[in-house]
């Protein structure tokens, strides 16, 4: 007679409740996390950005020489990455999110490699007098930068950092004249409009 | 039909541990966050000021019956305000999450921590 075995496996070990907690606890820290993805850049810091932006590219071109120009928008980026670091903090604790968030911390993480290229050549070129080609690189890699942490973000984020790379492209063929235009129009412009869509899309 | 079936299958796999953490010792449980899709739901909107149907369906990854359902849940216990607006010639449904239910997810946490600080404890 064949020996009769149970209809029922035998059953796991009960999952104890301090487990089932910690999960619920770490499925809600990771909702928050992929949801966070929609609040991580700031846009109504992108429209302050853009409005002094656009102020800096007036006074670079009201400027006397390419250390006066250069030293209007050496000025702009601290203020901008000031006013960056500003409304993520006001937007993470509006929101009571962490600022490093996980999503801040890959787009901060994305962005950085393309800022310290962006700072070091900005150095370099200016010393052998290569000022000429500091527009279009600051919008190429800026936009290389908000392109790739765009790549965690919404939507609007990388479609942002792929019209400051068309932008830097046009930029690359421009004559030297129209720089602080196209600067004007990619940190200014940019910033402003694509700002307001974040702003009104993805809370604030 | 479908997904009302489903949103019922989803209400169902509430696990019994309410009744089982009420008995440990701490308050009652809140049954009506303490669901995966509506506790989702929830954590979605507190980093968010507001966020469309779409949007949590996509952080969610579920389908339109089980989050109708379940955040009409949530609506009627108060926990989130919905607004239906017209955006062109397309509805658009957008969620918020209330005081009270921004409430209900801190007291929740808190529960869970309690509960897993009681029984390393233990």
């Amino acid at each position: 007679m064949a020996a009769v075995r149970p209809i029922r496996s035998e059953s796991p070990e009960p999952i104890g409740l301090h487990v089932q907690a910690m999960d619920n606890l770490r499925f809600i820290r990771s909702t928050m996390e992929t949801a966070g993805s929609f609040t991580a850049v700031p846009g109504r810091g992108g429209v302050l950005m853009g409005a002094t932006a656009l102020f800096a590219a007036f006074a670079a071109h009201m400027s006397a020489n390419p250390r006066a120009w250069l030293k209007v928008w050496m000025a702009e980026a601290l203020l901008a990455l000031a006013i960056g670091l500003g409304f993520s903090w006001r937007k993470a604790t509006r929101n009571s999110t962490p600022l490093l968030s996980k999503p801040f911390r890959r787009f901060v993480l994305a962005l950085a490699p393309s800022v310290f290229a962006g700072a070091l050549l900005t150095f370099v070129l200016y010393r052998r007098g290569l000022s000429q080609l500091l527009p279009a690189m600051w919008l190429l890699l800026y936009g290389a930068g908000i392109t790739s942490g765009g790549a965690f973000s919404v939507r609007v984020v990388p479609v942002m950092g792929m019209s400051f790379l068309a932008l830097g492209s046009i930029a690359t063929l421009a004559p030297l004249s129209l720089a602080d235009l196209l600067l004007a129009i990619g940190f200014g412009g940019f910033h402003i409009v694509f700002g307001c869509v974040i702003a009104r899309r993805y809370g604030g | 039909m479908a997904n009302q079936t489903g949103a019922a299958k989803a209400t169902k796999a509430v696990k019994p541990g309410p009744t089982a953490v009420a008995g440990a010792g701490t308050r009652a449980l809140d049954r009506i966050i303490h669901e995966r899709l509506r506790l989702g739901i929830v954590s979605a909107l507190s980093v968010n000021e507001s966020l469309t149907f779409r949007e949590l369906k996509k952080i969610l990854d579920t389908t339109d019956g089980n989050l109708s359902v379940h955040a009409r849940k949530l609506e009627e216990a108060g926990y989130i305000g919905c607004e239906k607006k017209f955006e062109g010639r397309l509805p658009r449904t957008e969620y918020r999450l209330t005081y009270s239910g921004r409430t209900a997810l801190e007291n929740y946490l808190t529960h869970m921590e309690a509960l897993i600080h009681a029984m390393r404890q233990g």
